[in-house]
């Protein structure tokens, strides 16, 4: 089974963020980065397929030159190669862009399955994977729990709200969505690192893979939730005001 | 408090290679997942956390910086970094590791027949067979050449009787790395746990290095057969080279011990308020310490990586390596108590792991020859002339 997993380099989680001059994005010189943690669990199941099943895992990321880590990371895990869809934009790209960029080198590997994390710890949207999905005209399913392969095709357990779980069987290939905490996710062991410096690591421009990085969503300003502090004098004879007071603590704090 | 991050100023990480960071990430990770929420309570039941023993094997933790029979031959720097994660986790943890690599699967691989490194280094390595070290006796610390334990030859064999004390992993060692003397000359032998004759004893009630196992052995006629014997290695240079191997590694994990205590006390600095509601970092007093802190770690850093990279490059001598252990472990010290000093009454529970962190630089300090006698080494260095003749 070929398997594709897609990654994100996002900023290490307790990131202290600040605000950039523009007040449109943070500070990246600031940052430390991380593999965005539902990538690290797709990552994980795919290698556990592999491992169960045989064939191949490559690791696909559409991002600047600094998430080359990311990609030597997965490999250093057990990832077979890499592909780097490099561009500094690519950082900040939307997820229309990423999955574009990220379809057009899908479709020249014809894999079997795509495995991506449910969303980026970053901008959180949620949507990458099931815009690659359409992009490539493939089934898909999010919020994936468990993964089991069967002949052509898969069985995956779905999380629902409130305890409620859906199973689905689709053909493959797919592309499946996966909840963090799905699996145990794997150090990279020395022997790993190691070895992930002899691995293929493909640079591909967008410009190569024709895809235009122009944007179709912007982010127009980036800032810190502001508290406010109001007060607000009850009127009235003591009677009256503790009566509003009530249902001010009711009905607006909801405290009561 | 926030999980840890690194203790880096200066941009040090602009001189670490990617591959580098990405060792220490490892490190770090599993330190932080697998060590951190247990070692407080190994360390108030004084035991060490056996059972991660599989889990550093298979990382390859164990001779890391070693190469062939299963060792993952890392750089002496990426190497440094491992010891300084793990360090920062517990100075024991460090040593198990130090222990297992520099001191029984480097003379192993450097003094030992092939018969003698088919047969261990494999298996040291993934951690199914564990080594101690025998060097120190119960009156030879500072000055091993005095060493009483002997060993005599008797026909394919030789019989050894000896003692020897404050050996870490002693007790749970599947093979010790002995140091004694044969027909005048220090020799390495290697002993079978079950060799009759051989016995091992635990040291309790030890303040420092809890989670951590220390034992004294005892030879009585013990009967070594010949090929246990490790041909390459003749006279205390071979136990001393060895030692180097081990200092550096702890060169740069007193560098991990001092980052848990900083980083801890930095945190608790800026939550913890007192006068008017300010945070005590606000305090001119605070700070000095805190930029003493930094500054001292900032240098031990540089000086870790400046070994590390002439280490790589075959010019590290052992005298560099007494700057960097003595230095490093004293900067850590210091850490440790200023920091205990920042947190006040909080600094001497277990809540906080600096009282552990200072306890424990107090044996790194003294083991692996102590802090003045690495004094004594620099100063024959610079002048020529020894000093503990």
């Amino acid at each position: 089974m070929k398997i594709i997993v897609c990654l994100k380099q996002v900023p290490a989680k307790d990131s202290v963020l600040r605000i950039d001059e523009g007040g449109q994005w943070v500070k990246e010189a600031d940052l430390t980065w991380e593999v965005n943690e539902p990538d690290a669990f797709a990552l994980e199941e795919g290698l556990r397929l592999k491992e169960k099943h045989g064939g191949e895992v490559v690791v696909l990321c559409a991002g600047p030159p600094r998430a080359a880590s990311a990609i030597r990371e997965a490999l250093a895990k057990g990832a077979d190669r890499g592909i780097h869809i490099e561009d500094e934009a690519l950082g900040r790209a939307d997820t229309f862009t990423a999955a574009r960029a990220m379809a057009a080198a899908a479709r020249a590997e014809s894999p079997d399955l795509i495995l991506t994390g449910l969303q980026s710890d970053d901008f959180g949207y949620g949507q990458t994977g099931v815009i690659l999905a359409e992009l490539l005209g493939l089934p898909h399913a999010t919020i994936i729990m468990e993964v089991e392969k069967r002949d052509g095709s898969i069985k995956v357990k779905r999380e629902l709200e409130a305890g409620w779980f859906q199973y689905v069987e689709m053909p493959l290939p797919a592309l499946l969505a996966i909840q963090s905490g799905i699996n145990k996710v794997r150090y990279a062991t020395l022997m790993g690192i190691k070895k992930a410096k002899t691995k293929e690591l493909k640079r591909l421009t967008p410009a190569e893979l024709g895809v235009d990085l122009e944007p179709r969503q912007q982010i127009r300003r980036v800032y810190v939730p502001q508290k406010t502090k109001r007060t607000h004098l009850l009127e009235g004879s003591p009677k009256e005001a503790a009566a509003k007071l009530v249902e001010k603590l009711k009905f607006e704090a909801r405290v009561l | 408090m926030f999980p840890f991050r690194g203790v880096d100023y200066m941009d040090i990480d602009s001189l670490f290679s990617e591959q580098e960071r990405l060792v220490r990430q490892t490190t770090r990770q599993f330190v932080e997942d697998r060590v951190i929420p247990i070692i407080e309570r190994h360390n108030r039941e004084a035991t060490f956390p056996l059972h991660l023993v599989r889990e550093l094997a298979e990382l390859g933790f164990f001779g890391a910086n070693l190469s062939g029979y299963g060792c993952a031959g890392m750089s002496n720097v990426e190497y440094g970094l491992i010891m300084q994660e793990l360090e920062r986790g517990d100075s024991g943890l460090r040593s198990f590791c130090s222990v297992q690599g520099a001191l029984v699967m480097y003379p192993i691989l450097t003094f030992g027949t092939e018969e003698q490194k088919q047969h261990w280094l494999p298996r040291l390595q993934n951690g199914t067979a564990l080594g101690c070290f025998g060097l120190t006796e119960p009156d030879f610390g500072s000055n091993p050449a005095g060493m009483r334990a002997v060993a005599v030859r008797d026909g394919s064999s030789f019989i050894l009787n000896g003692e020897k004390t404050w050996i870490t992993n002693g007790s749970v060692a599947d093979v010790a790395v002995v140091w004694a003397r044969l027909d005048g000359v220090i020799r390495g032998f290697l002993v079978e746990k079950g060799t009759p004759g051989f016995k091992t004893s635990d040291i309790h009630g030890k303040w420092s290095l809890r989670a951590s196992i220390t034992s004294s052995l005892s030879f009585q006629d013990c009967r070594i057969p010949e090929e246990n014997l490790l041909p390459g290695a003749r006279g205390l240079k071979s136990p001393l080279s060895c030692l180097t191997q081990a200092r550096y590694g702890i060169g740069w994990g007193a560098v991990g011990a001092a980052m848990a205590c900083y980083d801890t006390a930095r945190q608790y600095t800026i939550l913890r308020k007192q006068f008017h509601d300010r945070p005590i970092a606000s305090h001119q007093l605070v700070q000095n310490e805190l930029a003493w802190m930094i500054t001292e770690i900032t240098k031990a850093q540089l000086m870790a990586l400046h070994v590390g990279r002439l280490k790589d490059a075959g010019k590290a001598d052992f005298s560099h390596i007494s700057m960097l252990k003595r230095n490093n472990v004293w900067m850590a010290l210091e850490t440790a108590r200023r920091s205990r000093d920042l947190l006040g009454a909080n600094g001497i529970t277990d809540e906080y792991p600096i009282f552990r962190h200072m306890c424990n630089l107090e044996t790194v300090k003294t083991y692996e020859g102590t802090h003045n006698i690495h004094t004594l080494i620099i100063g024959e260095k610079v002048t020529g002339v020894s000093a503990y003749v």
